[in-house]
């Protein structure tokens, strides 16, 4: 199923979670997004092969990286008015504090919506919504599927 | 099952890491896949190491595509595989025993991956200070003109891999060099 096609499905029954079944690697990544509490969330379900430093243990650093570029991914897929894939132009994560072996939340807010380019802010979290455990800043170029530029 | 590899956040790493002469890639290699579950997970090998740089590379494989009607790597695994490089490139240039984290890591996408090949990073470290660890990075696919991605990380020296707080408070502060 290609992803554009998925997104549809995902939006025509209002199950967010059904746009991963074209993303092979949010699959095996264990993210998928939910709005069960009304809100749309991506989550990143805690396994033992996202583990970067058992001694501690935290999760691998490139994975919440993931997980953040991944949720800004689905949070425009799933809220743009158009449908239209959006590329990744470039994206700046800080690390605040180890990820520990936990299911892990991300909330996307767009902070601006232009003709071409979308600024989004991501946040993720543990257990206390107050503590993240990192944020990003992404920028992405929206192009609907009919203007090849 | 063989004995596990030193942390490298321990002095007996330094003194194997420095003892070797020559080609290091072995000593990283086992250290990265049986440390590091998720780069053994991901399938990222050493192809090359030295003191301050460092090579890794990435196989194509379907479960890391972005969207199965391109076959295209999503961005997650290039961001893993950068930061892993960039991580062992400080590794290389520690002198005391220090654990670190990453402070922040910007990536910036060139182009797409295409698809089936693997796709290399090269990371270097190109000042370490007593808090402070700076590197940068490219991702490309054999040919280090026609860049995947680029990257700039910075770590933080001196966590502690044990303890929270001693992670949380210089990431908090952010550096101080």
């Amino acid at each position: 199923m290609m992803l554009l096609e998925a997104v549809r499905i995902a939006r025509d029954l209002r199950e967010p979670a059904r746009m991963v079944e074209a993303i092979p690697y949010a699959q095996w990544m264990g993210i998928a997004p939910e709005i069960t509490t009304g809100e749309f969330l991506t989550r990143m379900r805690y396994q033992p092969r996202n583990i970067g430093n058992p001694s501690v243990p935290a999760l691998h650093g490139g994975t919440i990286g993931a997980l953040l570029e991944m949720a800004a991914v689905l949070h425009l897929l799933w809220d743009s008015e158009s449908i239209a894939l959006p590329k990744i132009v470039n994206i700046t994560v800080d690390y605040l504090r180890p990820g520990r072996p936990l299911d892990t939340l991300a909330k996307t807010t767009v902070t601006r919506q232009g003709r071409r380019v979308v600024n989004a802010e991501v946040s993720a979290w543990q257990e206390d919504r107050a503590k993240p455990v990192a944020s990003a800043q992404v920028h992405f170029l929206v192009t609907p599927p009919d203007d090849p530029a | 099952m063989t004995a596990p590899p030193p942390d490298p956040v321990r002095p007996e790493f330094l003194t194997a890491f420095h003892a070797i002469e020559g080609d290091k890639r072995v000593f990283f290699q086992r250290w990265y896949n049986d440390q590091i579950p998720h780069n053994a997970a991901l399938g990222t090998s050493i192809v090359d190491v030295s003191e301050g740089r460092c090579s890794m590379r990435l196989e194509w494989a379907a479960h890391l595509v972005g969207d199965i009607a391109t076959g295209i790597l999503a961005g997650g695994p290039i961001t893993v595989l950068l930061d892993s490089c960039c991580g062992l490139a400080v590794a290389t240039r520690l002198r005391d025993v220090a654990a670190f984290a990453t402070l922040d890591l910007r990536i910036d996408y060139a182009r797409p991956a295409v698809p089936g090949k693997p796709v290399i990073a090269e990371a270097e470290c190109y000042r370490i200070t007593s808090n402070v660890a700076f590197t940068r990075a490219i991702a490309h696919q054999g040919d280090p003109e026609v860049l995947v991605a680029a990257a700039a990380g910075t770590f933080m020296l001196g966590t502690r891999g044990r303890s929270v707080t001693a992670m949380q408070g210089p990431a908090g502060e952010g550096p101080s060099p």
